[in-house]
């Protein structure tokens, strides 16, 4: 990237008053987030909440209907995918977007490979290796094509992909929703290690223990509207009061009923 | 990459996960082939069955097949259409098609008789005006099809009339014109014969590259601590294909010798294989053919990709015209037309192009066109009519076609996308 890094806590980005209509239907209205150099946030809400396409917007995958996106305190459009990987915001998408008759190394390199008219295999391969073993992958061959390995491994090559090309912002779509217990903690490890870098983080999840372990921020959305910013140590009742729009939700309800019914239950045996 | 950050397992960095199996040795190499023809990812052996199947077939039906000399006739047939081909494999790699390549070459070859014998314009500016024509049509089928959103194969299609009629409005109502007999080009199509020597020194060539690309590599890969490849199987392959070319050379050279003109399509081929493997372009259209979304997303400029295969095949379109013009010393009406086209197709297919894109590689043209090739030089010889000839090249495309279809279901259920 061209310029230097900004140091940690300093703006990198900022979107202001983004709405975003599809037609009739407003997904997002006056959305306003902040992303620091060196922090971890963590964007939550409930399906339909938006989270999605303020991801697109940010990919440069949908254009906002209004309002400003500044990337360090300059007006940006972000006008398509490659605009804004080239800016340093690099993006993994949920369903990953990797080609499935292309080996490991190719898809890692893919677009950005060494030496166009003379690819350096061996120095991709030495790459993807020392990318690969940095995420603690359990992948046999780097050398295998993406159509012979699992779900959870896909969603490592793609990790590794996205931190290829020293991006200063990373937006993680549910990153872990198909990993296993070791590799979800390698990436919250690996989350942890890019934030330390200077970069960063967004990472979307439905997982709130793995929200409040990872992230600096946690920024709630509610039917495309901000609905209130949260740090690591809010209870998981006010974050899931917050998603839900109510102290009195069916999450509640349900936590309710549950340990009245394990109450009696112990009453009985006694 | 310093050393530090390498983890310090003693085995090599690409070997130290024990799922993997180590295919290094000669039966090792053996198993892996098996289990990928298995698995349905074919390579060329339909290519080597077929070629074996038709040799013994039409020597029986008639000897003079396997002769010397019909075998320096049908490398000099095979490197017109085989041109064609190599192009025919670019769009084919992006899961396109082309089907206007016949009359592309038709009206190329056209181009070429009228500029050059009859406006009396010299010949390098003929061929260089015919492939720019080439290009120029290839730039409008990219346009049509990435801005306008037209499927290629109806495209092209509508490309195959109006080609065809450029073609017969050039050659106006005379509708042939003799090429002269003792010019360069007439000679290179008919006459021009590799010289025995330079034959044998071409013959060892892929063989050494072979050895000095694999120890060259293999020093790099030591050099940063990754696992050798086995340099035995590579010097293994490259003794046989080093004996097999030798002799297909003195065989050859029993007869007429090679020609020159199946020399260029062979150097083609290389280039273009170079290309496809070993640049990012070649990555690129691989990636686009596998999966335009996410080649998009990576950052490819996949409209430009979409643009070089279509220039490229319809450029190589007219230069196979121009060679099969300087192959047949006339430009006529009947260039380009009948089987060419399909010819053309079903040799990529046949080599282990896959028509649902991804999938592919230069030399399939090179190998397809000969059992192409093959296949209508032994009914020739048999005396059957083009009749016959058509309807035995067709079955030969749809059984291409079909195990291609066959194999790539079975290559989805196991894993080799």
């Amino acid at each position: 990237m061209p310029q230097s890094n900004p140091a940690p806590g300093e703006p990198i980005l900022r979107l202001r008053q983004i709405s975003k209509s599809f037609g009739a239907v407003s997904a997002l209205t006056d959305i306003e987030l902040d992303i620091h150099a060196g922090e971890v946030v963590a964007l939550v809400g409930d399906n339909g909440a938006g989270k999605s396409t303020l991801v697109n917007i940010l990919a440069g995958v949908h254009q906002p209907t209004t309002g400003t996106i500044e990337y360090l305190g300059q007006p940006v459009t972000l006008a398509n995918p490659s605009a804004a990987l080239g800016m340093g915001i690099a993006t993994v998408f949920q369903d990953l977007a990797l080609c499935e008759n292309l080996d490991v190394v190719a898809n890692l390199f893919l677009g950005h490979e060494l030496s166009a008219w003379r690819l350096d295999e061996v120095k991709m391969e030495l790459r993807a290796w020392a990318l690969l073993s940095e995420l603690a992958a359990r992948i046999p061959s780097v050398r295998l094509p993406i159509a012979s390995l699992s779900g959870g491994q896909r969603q490592t090559v793609a990790i590794a992909r996205s931190l290829l090309r020293d991006p200063r912002i990373i937006m993680l779509d549910e990153p872990t929703a198909a990993l296993g217990v070791a590799q979800t903690a390698e990436v919250l490890n690996l989350i942890e290690r890019v934030r330390d870098r200077g970069l960063g983080v967004i990472v979307i999840s439905h997982n709130m223990d793995e929200v409040r372990a990872v992230a600096d921020r946690i920024v709630v959305l509610r039917l495309g509207r901000n609905n209130g910013v949260f740090t690591a140590d809010t209870s998981h009742e006010d974050l899931v009061a917050a998603i839900t729009g109510a102290a009195e939700n069916s999450v509640t309800r349900r936590q309710k009923s549950r340990a009245d019914r394990d109450g009696g239950a112990a009453h009985e045996q006694r | 990459m310093s050393n530090a950050d390498r983890p310090p397992a003693t085995a090599p960095l690409d070997r130290s996960d024990n799922r993997l199996r180590d295919d290094q040795s000669f039966a090792g190499a053996f198993r892996a082939f098996l289990d990928r023809v298995r698995s349905g990812d074919l390579g060329m052996l339909p290519v080597a069955i077929g070629l074996v199947v038709i040799s013994l077939v039409f020597t029986a039906l008639n000897p003079v097949f396997l002769a010397p000399n019909n075998l320096v006739n049908l490398l000099f047939d095979c490197a017109t259409v085989g041109v064609i081909s190599l192009g025919i494999v670019c769009v084919l790699i992006l899961g396109e098609i082309d089907l206007s390549v016949g009359s592309m070459s038709g009206l190329a070859s056209a181009i070429i008789g009228v500029l050059w014998v009859n406006a009396g314009i010299p010949l390098v500016f003929a061929i260089v005006l015919a492939l720019g024509t080439g290009a120029l049509v290839g730039v409008v089928y990219a346009i049509l099809f990435t801005r306008l959103g037209m499927p290629s194969f109806v495209a092209t299609l509508a490309g195959l009339l109006a080609l065809l009629g450029l073609q017969l409005y050039l050659l106006g109502s005379t509708g042939s014109i003799n090429l002269p007999y003792q010019s360069e080009l007439v000679r290179f199509g008919q006459i021009l014969i590799i010289p025995d020597w330079v034959t044998y020194g071409l013959a060892v060539l892929p063989g050494v590259a072979m050895v000095l690309g694999g120890l060259g590599t293999n020093r790099q890969r030591l050099a940063e601590g990754l696992s050798p490849i086995a340099i035995r199987l590579v010097v293994t392959k490259a003794l046989i294909l080093t004996a097999a070319l030798l002799f297909a050379g003195w065989y050859l050279n029993l007869g007429r010798g090679l020609p020159w003109m199946f020399g260029l399509f062979v150097l083609l081929a290389v280039v273009l294989n170079y290309g496809l493997t070993r640049t990012k372009w070649g990555r690129s259209m691989f990636a686009v053919g596998g999966n335009r979304e996410a080649a998009r997303r990576a950052g490819i400029n996949v409209k430009r990709i979409y643009m070089s295969a279509f220039v490229l095949c319809s450029t190589l379109a007219a230069a196979g015209g121009i060679l099969a013009a300087s192959r047949l010393a006339s430009s006529s009406q009947q260039a380009g037309t009948g089987d060419v086209n399909l010819n053309a197709i079903a040799a990529a297919v046949i080599g282990g192009t896959s028509l649902f894109g991804g999938r592919g590689s230069a030399w399939s043209a090179v190998l397809g066109i000969i059992v192409i090739q093959a296949i209508s030089n032994g009914l020739t010889l048999l005396n059957l009519s083009s009749s016959l000839r058509y309807m035995i090249t067709g079955a030969v495309l749809a059984i291409a076609v079909i195990v291609d279809s066959l194999a790539r279901r079975s290559r989805a259920s196991h894993g080799r996308g």
